[in-house]
């Protein structure tokens, strides 16, 4: 496939990374049990641990992503999400 | 008078509900891919783990055509009770307020809880008086209800709040001692203690049989006073 051809088929088409993490000022037990454990193994001056999740996705419809996310990766009551794209 | 219990694959509390339904009145399951709820009075969304909870608990099965139809049905205001991650799906649909985030303790907990009715304006505590006690069984690991400080307000102010955990009873952390809500018609129920598992003295208490009983009489009287659409 040719470098051209190659870029036509991506054209529609682009790789999505969604980052979701708890809205700040909701209490995430996962972060301060992550935070919690760390000066036991000798890693001191670490905080404000926040533990979110990763969603990668191809979509052939970016300009969805934003509703997308409100709809189902992220409950905006609870979830802020960052939308990472690239080619 | 029959009720209708869905059941999602990763259901777990679904014949327990069913039993507990068929205490009081009729009752069959209804399976996550039935859109059609014709005959059924009641709707229970059991508990259990819907979908694996994958991404968010709760947050697959408002999809399901089942839950289609319980909005529906919720709409023309049918009575539907939501147990545990019935709550989950009920407020991940919206058709409650608020949301359930991961018990403050991180733990999965499964115990006996003494539980404060609050309102008896809801389809399900109506054979209830403010300030009854009951005993019943929680058990889960994302029960800690939450809404932004606002919406806690409205909620109840409104007399949504139907039942708190009683004082030094709250296993998760949750805002307000929150342990079940309705919406502002009083016919969705949520709650994350299991009254499903509490019908029989054997157990220890019948006291969740007094909310399926409040579902029968809810229904009763809305057929003496039909409600005009």
């Amino acid at each position: 496939m040719s470098p051209a051809r190659r870029h036509d088929h991506y054209a529609q088409g682009v790789r999505a990374k969604v980052l979701i993490r708890p809205k700040d000022g909701i209490l995430d037990p996962q972060g301060k049990a992550v935070e919690g454990a760390l000066p036991a193994l000798g890693f001191d001056g670490v905080s404000h641990v926040r533990v979110g999740r990763l969603v990668e996705l191809d979509t052939d419809d970016p300009d969805r992503l934003e509703e997308l996310c409100e709809k189902l990766l992220a409950n905006p009551l609870i979830e802020d999400y960052e939308i990472e794209v690239s080619k | 008078m029959r009720f209708g219990v869905l059941q999602f694959p990763g259901s777990c509390d679904d014949r327990d509900a069913l039993a507990a339904c068929r205490r009081v009145g009729d009752a069959r399951m209804v399976w996550h891919e039935e859109s059609d709820l014709d005959g059924i009075d009641v709707v229970v969304v059991p508990g259990g783990f819907s979908y694996g909870d994958y991404l968010r608990a709760g947050a697959i099965a408002r999809f399901a055509p089942a839950m289609q139809a319980v909005a529906r049905h919720a709409e023309r205001g049918g009575p539907v009770l939501g147990i545990c991650n019935g709550f989950q799906v009920l407020c991940e649909s919206g058709l409650l307020p608020g949301a359930l985030l991961t018990n403050e303790s991180l733990l999965f907990t499964c115990r006996q809880v003494e539980l404060l009715v609050e309102s008896s304006g809801s389809a399900f505590t109506r054979e209830l008086r403010p300030n009854d006690r009951l005993s019943i069984p929680v058990k889960h690991q994302t029960g800690r209800y939450f809404a932004p400080a606002d919406d806690l307000d409205r909620l109840e102010a409104r007399g949504g709040i139907v039942l708190r955990y009683a004082p030094g009873h709250n296993p998760n952390g949750s805002a307000r001692d929150i342990a079940g809500i309705a919406n502002e018609a009083g016919n969705v129920v949520g709650l994350m203690p299991h009254p499903e598992h509490a019908v029989d003295p054997l157990t220890g208490s019948d006291d969740g049989l007094r909310l399926f009983e409040s579902a029968v009489a809810y229904v009763s009287d809305a057929r003496r006073e039909p409600i005009t659409a």
